[in-house]
């Protein structure tokens, strides 16, 4: 196990160079830079000097190949540059708006697991039912319907039917005020999880129904074991193997960022940050950002192989010859 | 087995429910002005900044000399009074005294001196530096009164000076410190802390020299999203917001619940035409491009009606009417006529460069133009462009025409020098410069009467809508929309939120 985990730990520096490499040069090749962003068609009014002071200023002013072992550099020491625009070091920057992203992406886990659960292995048991039928509209629902229409549709009905609205650009920390911070969080939770718990429905639902038809879980039975402990019991721990693989890939994604949903609420997210940063061409940002983004996804890929261990005894990493 | 399973599922419903039902409103309180706008200010350096949302951040904390006023009329700021001379050579101005900075030093003409010396100094990176490079050497004979020597005779300079890109910082933080990072200004509110992206928080200045401001303190936050911000209005969790988007902002119209100000911005929608690319050199191709193009329609199917169709000048004060321009009533038969008199009565291809959501309605406003000159048998081909992009190519003059959102200015010379006189820094990207617009625009910079300065601009106009360089459209509104206990608020098209100085709160 330690040996699998030190490989796939090793195998993390290929993927993030080979990230940073691609990132490096993508932003690079897009056409504008940090002046023209900031400055638009006023940039055509500076003179040759201003705007070779300004490109020095913003550290533009190297060649590319430089640019990019100086940031490798400094980003192996973990520095991952200074972002002139917000006056901060880039690293600061990602771990002060890491935790809202991190809060929001678990508590839209935890919504899609509380809707997608229950209504998925009901589905299973009271296959053709109405319940089924009844998850499945939920679950076509929450697949065809993209978070940012039902974003706007929450703030809608929260601002113009019920006259309230948690968020107004006024994130506040939960260490600071936990319930308003929930209030906050809660819908735009709501407006990622619910797609989520469609697919944890669908995927919960059909891997039950194949287990429920397995030998086991007919032994289960015969040997007298009441319903409820065949289903959660026997059942549930070999059909939540797909489910683990489906939070996995999620959770990675989540952790990039939620950019539209973190942009309609406004909430001061790794999402919002990059977006900011590619608006303005702040390529320090962006590097810093999608390395980080990178860095979690690799990491909770394994996390997700460990846990497969834990759940299926027949899944083990430890190699025996 | 059921009730079992209801009992179950009953916490996590009671557990979601008082998560909702605690959500109680959270309206703003006490006498800070809570407002919000979609884009931050890119940075804090009065001198460097030219987006529109820095400026308007930044002339709340920073004065120049002289400003505009509600009327677009030149008024007093940090100078009291200014004088030109006959021959536009000089230009003094007398200093109002007792003045304090955020840091509590006192304003005098040094600090005029060391801030117009940084703006002119290219180390600096005011792109703003072109509208003062007549500005040949200055001097303070008193602490209070600063003389400007100019090269050239400038007229115009006067009101270039009432941009915030003209602030003066005090000469300590220029010389010592670091104005990128520091905000000192002597405006009627301090800035307090600035989180981009997120909340810029401003508190009222206690020893401001004019009267007010009456609220303690304003917090400006960000809503990237203009719906978000029309449901925090609604919500009332916020007092005020700026607000750009024709589409969102008239949803408020019929609302009784919040206020909408409409301004007429100087701004102006146009499609430019570069008269340096086959077909379009030819004068009779524009004309006629011009003819075919109903511009009222343009702003009904892009913006709602949400604008006025305006020439070249979109100041009232130097504006002719719209009746007196070229071809501002669509002639088809005309356009026809003049596209057969060059042999292209069966149309060609226009490509039309189009920033995307940049202004917002701009997509909208190239297919409109589009469906109109596919009367004359003229393909327009739309390129929508990422904004990035689109700037690179519109500054390289890599285009054929280009529909865009041009900022506006108080004085017609401030707002057209970099583009209708030879040598002018976006004569390529105009594309277009003859002699009598050149002389035009000469003699308006140096003329000091203000009856004859009309009449040169109002030539000038009737020269450019008849050559049609470009076809103006309309220029749209800048809104502001605000609960109705914000009393006092006056918005002013050039997007100031200076005069945020005379708004009190009655909650």
């Amino acid at each position: 196990m330690l040996r699998y985990l030190v490989n796939r730990i090793i195998a993390f520096i290929p993927t993030l160079l080979g990230v940073s490499i691609l990132v490096f040069l993508a932003i690079r090749m897009v056409p504008g830079d940090q002046i023209t962003a900031m400055l638009g068609t006023e940039a055509g009014m500076l003179t040759q000097a201003q705007r070779a002071a300004l490109e020095e200023y913003f550290g533009l002013d190297k060649p590319i190949v430089e640019q990019y072992f100086s940031w490798l550099g400094n980003a192996l020491r973990g520095n991952l540059g200074y972002s002139v625009r917000h006056g901060e070091e880039v690293t600061k920057l990602i771990l002060n708006h890491f935790p809202v992203t991190l809060e929001l992406a678990f508590l839209s886990v935890a919504i899609a697991l509380i809707i997608g659960l229950p209504i998925g292995i009901m589905a299973a048991i009271r296959h053709n039912s109405l319940l089924d039928l009844f998850g499945r509209i939920i679950s076509m629902l929450g697949l065809s319907v993209p978070n940012f229409l039902l974003g706007t549709l929450i703030i809608y009905v929260l601002s113009v039917v019920f006259g309230i609205l948690p968020n107004s650009g006024n994130y506040v920390d939960f260490h600071e005020d936990p319930v308003l911070n929930l209030q906050q969080l809660i819908f735009p939770a709501f407006a990622m999880g619910f797609s989520f718990a469609a697919s944890v429905m669908r995927m919960t639902r059909s891997s039950m129904l194949e287990v429920l038809g397995d030998d086991y879980v007919r032994t289960a039975r015969a040997k007298g074991l009441r319903e409820r402990s065949v289903v959660l019991v026997h059942a549930l721990r070999n059909a939540l193997i797909p489910v683990v693989t489906l939070i996995g890939v999620e959770i990675g994604y989540l952790l990039g960022g939620a950019f539209i949903v973190e942009q309609i609420f406004s909430l001061p997210g790794i999402g919002r940050l990059a977006v900011g940063a590619i608006s303005q061409r702040n390529y320090a940002l962006i590097q810093g950002v999608t390395l980080f983004v990178a860095l979690n996804f690799v990491v909770i890929n394994l996390v997700v192989d460990v846990i497969y261990a834990a759940i299926d005894p027949r899944i083990s990493y430890d190699r025996k010859a | 087995m059921l009730s079992r399973r209801i009992r179950h599922i009953f916490p996590v419903v009671v557990i979601v429910i008082a998560l909702l039902g605690a959500a109680l409103p959270l309206n703003a309180q006490g006498n800070t002005l809570i407002m919000a706008r979609a884009i931050d200010a890119t940075g804090i350096d009065p001198h460097t900044q030219t987006a529109f949302a820095s400026l308007a951040l930044l002339n709340m904390i920073y004065e120049p000399l002289v400003i505009t006023n509600h009327n677009l009329e030149i008024s007093p700021a940090l100078a009291e009074s200014w004088e030109f001379a006959d021959d536009a050579m000089t230009l003094t101005f007398k200093l109002r005294e007792g003045v304090k900075f955020h840091d509590g030093s006192d304003f005098t003409a040094d600090d005029v001196i060391a801030s117009y010396t940084r703006i002119l100094d290219e180390a600096t990176g005011a792109a703003a530096r072109t509208n003062y490079v007549s500005i040949q050497s200055m001097e303070a004979p008193d602490p209070y009164t600063v003389i400007f020597h100019l090269s050239t005779p400038d007229v115009p300079l006067l009101t270039a000076m009432t941009s915030i890109n003209a602030a003066i910082l005090p000469s300590e933080l220029i010389e010592n410190g670091d104005p990128t990072t520091t905000a000192i200004g002597t405006g009627p509110f301090k800035l307090d802390s600035w989180v981009p992206e997120e909340v810029t928080r401003l508190s009222a200045n206690p020893d401001w020299w004019g009267e007010g401001p009456f609220v303690d303190g304003v917090e400006i936050r960000i809503i990237p999203d203009e719906a978000s911000i029309l449901a925090a209005l609604r919500a009332g969790t916020i007092d005020f917001a700026m607000m750009n988007d024709p589409l969102v902002a008239t949803l408020l119209i019929d609302d009784p619940n919040i206020k909408l100000a409409r301004t007429p911005a100087l701004d102006y929608h146009v499609l430019q035409l570069r008269a340096a690319v086959e077909p379009l050199d030819k004068l009779e191709v524009r004309q006629a491009i011009s003819c075919a193009i109903d511009r009222q329609e343009v702003v009904d199917s892009a913006a709602l009606g949400e604008g006025r169709v305006t020439g070249p000048l979109t100041m009232p004060a130097f504006a002719l009417p719209t009746s007196e321009l070229f071809c501002y009533e669509k002639d088809l038969e005309k356009a026809r006529e003049l596209l057969a008199s060059v042999g292209l009565q069966d149309g060609f291809t226009l490509p039309v460069m189009v920033a995307n959501a940049e202004p917002p309605t701009a997509l909208s406003e190239a297919q409109s133009i589009q469906a109109q000159l596919a009367e004359i048998n003229i393909k327009v081909e739309i390129e929508p462009l990422e904004l990035s992009v689109y700037v690179d190519r519109w500054l390289a003059a890599d285009f054929t025409a280009c529909v865009a959102l041009n900022g506006g200015r108080t004085d017609p010379y401030t707002m057209y020098a970099r583009y209708w006189q030879y040598g002018a820094r976006f004569e390529q990207v105009a594309g277009y410069v003859d002699d009598e617009l050149d002389s035009l625009m000469k003699q308006g910079q140096r003329e000091t009467d203000p009856a004859k300065r009309l009449e040169i601009f109002h030539e000038l106009e009737r020269q450019l809508t008849e050559k049609s360089p470009w076809i103006w459209l309309y220029a749209g509104y800048k809104y502001t929309a605000y609960q109705p206990y914000v009393k006092g608020w006056e918005p002013i098209a050039n997007d100031a939120l200076y005069f945020l100085y005379e708004v009190s709160l009655e909650r």
